[in-house]
């Protein structure tokens, strides 16, 4: 009864702040994570004495696996079970973000650094014709890139709006549920299948065989429209039903409220949409390669004859190496790089037009 | 004389353009998609009953040579959404309630540009890039680890085995189940979450405990749609995979299956006569599989609006 648990008096360390007390302190993880990476560098270090180049990457993997499990113990020895599965699970969030950039940065930077070797004034002002090599350029594949994605646009911008439009303003009932439930689906048809379809389609009418830049036309709108049609409907529906009701009030007929109040509120949030839908199959390769072709001099007419893009230049010039073999890599890389900054543009522009264009709803 | 029925609009010229063109360019979802399957269909019929003779690709009949490359795209998509599940949940709840509230839309803005590179720029950096990296240490795995028998010898060469594939894969279709992922951890109520770290728990526990349980289903529905887009993704694999067609399930050997979608880029622009029939039919197996996938994924994000009382 009378002994009762007192603490040991000779160990009891005086507390100075009981809210810090039991934690490992704010810099700790971050002196961690150093001494793991130096541990990793030490490693390499000995390899490379051993004759081996010295591998910063290695170093930085393994310090970062080092870093996880000591973490999580020295959090263990001081904070206890609980907060050290927290701790470790931090780490592994954040090594999961990290991990993602890593294609990410080495990607851009191989593109840059290889892709400037030929990015020059030639590869811009003149197509292959003729050219086994060096030299030669991706004009005709840029143009041929335009026109099928403009075309592609042309057919797909109505009907994918309309589609939203009947979806918001018009759907009732069996036939509104089935498209959602369609468009749905055509958002996941593989790009290879649309362009096989296109390929069928053209050839039953036209004779096997046939590849045209018009086909390669179809083929990217059966991938564009269900990206549209998702993109519009989310932004009428962000239209405020008081808007329509105030048109509707004054007597103005419903095809006027949607083309004069529905579209103008919400033509910013379209143009983004249709800008990324755009974006996204200016990069397609496998529809084009089957339903357009391709080849080595200009055409500008998408109704007769094989036309080459942009992505299926890039492969070509992979794919069929001739001599030397660096001409031809390096003109991939240029295109490549081409290819990126364009779909880096169009998702500028989608951005800026999304923020400056944007209704003010906010008085 | 009666006031009960109800008043019907005008018609007017204009509403009903306007809306038997809305009418009409719904109805042209359904054409396309009818016609996408008819034509593939009408296309890929001789090719069912085809034999080596009507078609050289052929090695007996269709289904003989379907098989493995049906085998080499799920044992590619698989790979892919092992390697890419627990990376896109662990980035999806780093944006959404790890990083910084001021740095987190720009973090999801970085992990979306990687949904911008295009297919054929992911080949190339994969054979330049990352397939010469990984051979080390492919070599050291079968090296050390080769009595698992997914690390059996030899070793490839090149790097470029159907392992690198996945990769590529799994970098491919991150962004779209990350930000599904994202999505939903976003909408996780914050009452949930405020309980749960009153009651004492580390953000882990607050985490599990409210967070991924209200989360479950979209996590199944991302990884579905992400099976659904690498099964059909094609440059990147036929770029990186060196292919021999043979069914095996080790990875880091030359000997790899290929896969339909890169089998069908490869062969496509040299096939005539009945090799295109039989290519186009293994597109439309292709078709229907991926059909499949999606409708699976969007039949659980819909149960999941349903019943999920919570948002």
């Amino acid at each position: 009864m009378t002994t009762t648990t007192k603490p040991d008096a000779v160990t009891a360390v005086p507390i100075e702040n009981s809210l810090t007390a039991g934690r490992l302190p704010a810099p700790a993880p971050w002196i961690i994570l150093g001494a793991a990476i130096g541990v990793g560098a030490a490693i390499f270090g000995v390899l490379a004495l051993a004759g081996n180049e010295f591998n910063w990457g290695g170093a930085i993997i393994v310090g970062a696996l080092l870093y996880i499990p000591s973490i999580w113990l020295f959090s263990m020895l001081v904070e206890g079970r609980r907060r050290a599965m927290d701790r470790l699970v931090t780490a592994l969030v954040t090594g999961a973000f990290v991990l993602a950039m890593i294609p990410l940065i080495s990607l851009t930077i191989t593109v840059v650094t290889y892709g400037l070797a030929r990015f020059d004034a030639e590869f811009f002002n003149s197509s292959m014709r003729n050219v086994t090599g060096e030299g030669g350029g991706a004009l005709h594949a840029i143009v041929g890139t335009l026109l099928i994605t403009g075309a592609a646009a042309v057919i797909s911008i109505p009907i994918g709006l309309m589609t939203s439009i009947y979806l918001v303003e018009y759907g009732r009932g069996r036939l509104a549920r089935g498209i959602t439930f369609l468009v749905d689906v055509m958002t996941g048809i593989p790009s290879i299948v649309a362009g096989l379809f296109a390929y069928a389609l053209f050839s039953i009418f036209l004779g096997p065989g046939t590849r045209t830049g018009i086909a390669g036309s179809v083929a990217l709108a059966v991938l564009m429209i269900p990206v549209v049609v998702r993109s519009s409907e989310e932004m009428l529906r962000l239209v405020p039903n008081e808007l329509r009701e105030a048109a509707y009030a004054l007597g103005v007929p419903k095809w006027l409220t949607i083309v004069k109040v529905v579209l103008p509120t919400s033509i910013a949030g379209i143009t983004t949409g249709i800008t990324l839908a755009v974006a996204r199959v200016i990069g397609e390769t496998a529809p084009l390669l089957i339903a357009a072709g391709f080849t080595a001099s200009m055409n500008y007419n998408l109704f007769d004859g094989r036309m080459s893009s942009l992505p299926v230049f890039v492969y070509t010039q992979y794919a069929n190496q001739g001599n030397p073999p660096e001409a031809y890599l390096d003109r991939a890389w240029a295109a490549a790089l081409t290819l990126i900054l364009i779909v880096m543009a169009l998702n500028l522009i989608a951005r800026l037009v999304a923020r400056f264009f944007a209704p003010k709803f906010g008085r | 004389m009666s006031t009960t029925a109800a008043i019907k609009a005008k018609q007017r010229p204009g509403d009903r353009v306007f809306s038997g063109s809305a009418v009409f360019a719904g109805s042209m979802i359904l054409v396309t998609l009818a016609a996408v399957a008819i034509f593939l269909i009408v296309q890929s019929i001789p090719a069912f009953f085809a034999d080596s003779e009507d078609a050289s690709i052929l090695p007996a009949n269709f289904w003989a040579y379907v098989g493995p490359l049906v085998f080499g795209t799920v044992w590619a998509a698989t790979l892919a959404l092992i390697m890419a599940i627990p990376v896109s949940i662990g980035i999806a709840l780093f944006i959404s309630h790890y990083a910084p509230r001021r740095l987190a839309s720009v973090l999801g803005y970085i992990v979306d540009l990687l949904a911008a590179v295009p297919s054929v720029v992911f080949g190339l950096w994969g054979i330049g890039v990352l397939a010469p990296a990984v051979q080390p240490l492919y070599s050291w795995l079968v090296d050390n680890l080769g009595w698992f028998p997914l690390f059996g010898g030899p070793v490839s060469g090149t790097g470029r085995t159907i392992l690198t594939a996945g990769i590529v894969l799994a970098v491919m279709v991150l962004p779209i189940m990350t930000a599904i992922c994202r999505e939903v951890f976003l909408q996780t109520p914050v009452l949930h979450e405020e309980a749960a770290l009153a009651l004492g728990a580390t953000r882990w526990e607050m985490i599990r405990t409210a967070v991924l349980p209200f989360g479950r289903s979209g996590i199944i529905s991302a990884s579905v749609l992400g099976l659904g887009r690498a099964l059909g993704e094609t440059m990147a694999v036929a770029m990186v995979l060196s292919a021999s067609g043979a069914v095996t399930f080790q990875l880091l050997t030359s000997v790899n299956p290929s896969t339909i979608a890169a089998n069908i880029a490869l062969s496509f622009p040299e096939a005539y006569g009945m090799n295109v029939n039989v290519l186009i039919a293994t597109g439309l197996i292709l078709f229907v599989v991926t059909f499949a996938v999606n409708a699976f994924a969007r039949w659980i994000v819909s149960r999941r609006k349903e019943f999920s009382g919570a948002n």
